[in-house]
């Protein structure tokens, strides 16, 4: 028994070693200068250079245009993160609604047709979809990163799932109340999701955040780049005659990382909860 | 306050099962009418029906003066209480009884008052401001009692709300039901499957088996004199014996083949006999004397003391029937051993053994 313990310790331990390791190397890193980086990669222990690069990125401003600092990248990459999470719940509950509790012909099979979609992820339909957004003039605006995304079939599954363990006497309960449709799906069946909803923003939040080709693609404008894309440009902007800020990479990857961190840690009970137990 | 009318009616669910089948009951101002049968008899259809919560598919059913074969359930001026209770998790107490009243916009003022006074009725008013998770099952069952009180309906409908308690508390309840009704004088329909229940609680009863009704009456006239060899078997507990008995020109007889006194009088050939276990005495030898009583020679089985009294469960030694005897508490017999049973004329029903049909004496 004892002996069994030790060994579950050392496992997660070189667990939380291998996931945490490149996240402190990157911070140890960026506290180093550019040249030092260069010239002997990764460091171990920190350099002279402090928070400087941390500045540097969050307020002077980058890329061709000179415009864009990281602030600006860090309010993009939030409301493409917000955005697209909180459509996608509002969106898949709506539709979850409808599937449950609504009698409308062919239910189950537009059900499937929407499950079917997780088969269509967006890199197969990237073209017409930005054919689409292109031709309703939303390329460079912030409905055009988020519109295309929020329909989300992995959603409306969870809600439609969680819908149908309501039980019916709940439902007819609030009709005897006089609770007509809207009423109770706000008085009802929103409270009732509450931690259902925080599990699927996490989710949603952090997909949302790391998205990265959809926005290359729909963006050109750099002042709605978002945080990841701004990682690729400080490197490419500086190639040629200087050595790329690999410090700011490092500070502007740990800066990326922060906010999703942020949030897994303040709703991971929800998340949790919301994934296993329910509040009925 | 107000009546309820059902006319002939029907609940066809699709693919042809027929729930209810053509039920008419007039239910008056004020009454307690309790649908008791099996599961699968159609009473909780027909509460539902009433309610507005299944479609009617043939028939009608007014509330008061008003068909409301179309209204709306949250128009029909009636509250539920359901098997579950289906309190919202989410509403501290106060707000589950006062959800139905905003959502009628009611002044404040007056959604406070009744809530309170319900509160006060069902001593509930310490729980106002908790979750319905942090109260036990009677506590939660009186919130659910309280939501439908608060709205003073014309009618109360309850789907089976004891159920779900335990046997202490159900009895407790059952009274609190009965008492809280008959303070506030409110029609109410009430489904069962429990026969303690329907009997104890119910103004009428009705009796339901397979989507049609068997009886409607007072409890104690459906005890006294069952309809059919259904409700005879349903209402009281342990169930009525019911024997098979042969009649022919000569009189009847028990098919385990002991004669009967008394008279063909009904000139069929065959019979159900009915005799309630508490309706039987046991005599040191068979009467024999004409009358138009009945002997019976059992073998006990099994001897089940429950307190107040006792059980025999024997059967005829000829035939293998089964019979169950109340006897009094502390009774002493040994299994195998041969008994003389008496029953009195008053408590022998004839039962027509085609149909089960009562006949009357």
């Amino acid at each position: 028994m004892k002996r069994l313990q030790i060994w579950d310790h050392v496992i997660l331990l070189s667990g939380v070693f291998f996931m945490v390791a490149p996240v402190v190397l990157a911070f140890i890193t960026s506290t180093h200068d550019a040249v030092t980086i260069y010239r002997s990669g990764l460091q171990f222990g920190f350099g002279d250079q402090g928070l400087q690069a941390y500045e540097d990125v969050l307020f002077r401003a980058g890329g061709f245009t000179k415009e864009v600092n990281g602030l600006v990248m860090l309010k993009n990459s939030l409301i493409l993160g917000l955005g697209f999470a909180i459509g996608k719940i509002v969106i898949s509950m709506l539709a979850a609604y409808a599937i449950v509790y609504f009698r409308f012909p062919m239910a189950t099979f537009c059900f499937w047709i929407i499950f079917s979609t997780l088969l269509l992820p967006l890199e197969v339909r990237i073209l017409p979809s930005y054919e689409i957004v292109q031709q309703l003039g939303m390329v460079n605006t912030y409905q055009g990163l988020i519109v295309p995304l929020i329909a989300s079939a992995t959603g409306t599954f969870f809600f439609r799932q969680f819908f149908m363990s309501v039980p019916d006497e709940l439902t007819e309960a609030a009709r005897i109340d006089g609770a007509g449709p809207w009423k109770f799906f706000i008085d009802i069946l929103v409270p009732l999701s509450k931690t259902m909803m925080a599990a699927i923003f996490i989710i949603m939040f952090v997909y949302g955040w790391n998205q990265y080709l959809w926005p290359t693609l729909i963006t050109t404008d750099e002042s709605f780049f978002t945080l990841v894309r701004g990682i690729k440009q400080i490197l490419q902007v500086w190639v040629g005659a200087q050595i790329p800020d690999y410090d700011q990479i490092m500070a502007m990857a740990i800066l990326a990382m922060l906010p999703p961190v942020i949030v897994v840690v303040i709703f991971q009970s929800w998340f949790v909860k919301g994934l296993v137990e329910s509040d009925k | 306050m107000s009546t309820i009318t059902l006319d002939t009616v029907r609940k066809v669910y699709a693919g042809d099962v027929e729930a209810v089948k053509g039920v008419s009951i007039d239910i008056a101002d004020g009454e307690f009418i309790v649908l008791v049968g099996p599961s699968g008899c159609g009473k909780s259809t027909l509460l539902r029906m009433i309610a507005g919560l299944e479609d009617i598919t043939t028939g009608e059913i007014s509330i008061g003066d008003r068909v409301v074969n179309k209204v709306d359930p949250a128009d029909r001026d009636i509250a539920m209480v359901f098997q579950n209770y289906a309190l919202y998790p989410h509403m501290s107490v106060y707000n589950n009884l006062a959800y139905g009243l905003k959502n009628r916009n009611m002044d404040k003022a007056e959604i406070d008052r009744r809530v309170k006074e319900a509160a006060r009725i069902l001593e509930i008013g310490d729980y106002l401001d908790r979750k319905p998770r942090a109260l036990s099952g009677g506590q939660r069952q009186r919130v659910a009692m309280g939501r439908a009180i608060v709205r003073e309906p014309a009618a109360f409908l309850f789907d089976e709300p004891l159920s779900n308690l335990d046997a202490k508390l159900r009895v407790q309840m059952r009274v609190e039901i009965k008492r809280l009704q008959k303070g506030l004088g409110t029609t109410s329909v009430y489904v069962t499957h429990d026969q303690l229940e329907a009997m104890t609680l119910a103004d009428r009863l009705v009796v339901l088996n397979g989507g049609n009704i068997e009886q409607i009456g007072a409890p104690i006239d459906v005890y006294d004199k069952p309809a059919s060899t259904f409700v005879a078997s349903f209402i009281g507990s342990p169930a009525m014996n019911l024997l098979k008995v042969k009649g022919d020109e000569n009189g009847l007889s028990l098919v385990s083949g002991k004669g009967l006194s008394g008279a063909n009088a009904f000139g069929k050939s065959a019979y159900t006999l009915g005799i309630r276990p508490e309706h039987m005495s046991v005599v040191e030898a068979p009467k024999g004397d004409g009358n138009s009583g009945v002997d019976l020679e059992i073998k006990v089985n099994v001897l089940e003391p429950v307190g107040a009294e006792s059980y025999i469960y024997g059967e005829f030694a000829e035939s293998g029937e089964e019979i169950v005897v109340r006897v009094e508490s502390h009774s002493t017999y040994e299994p195998g051993q041969t008994l003389f049973l008496r029953a009195e004329p008053k408590d022998v029903h004839f039962f027509d053994a085609e149909t089960g049909a009562r006949i009357e004496s």
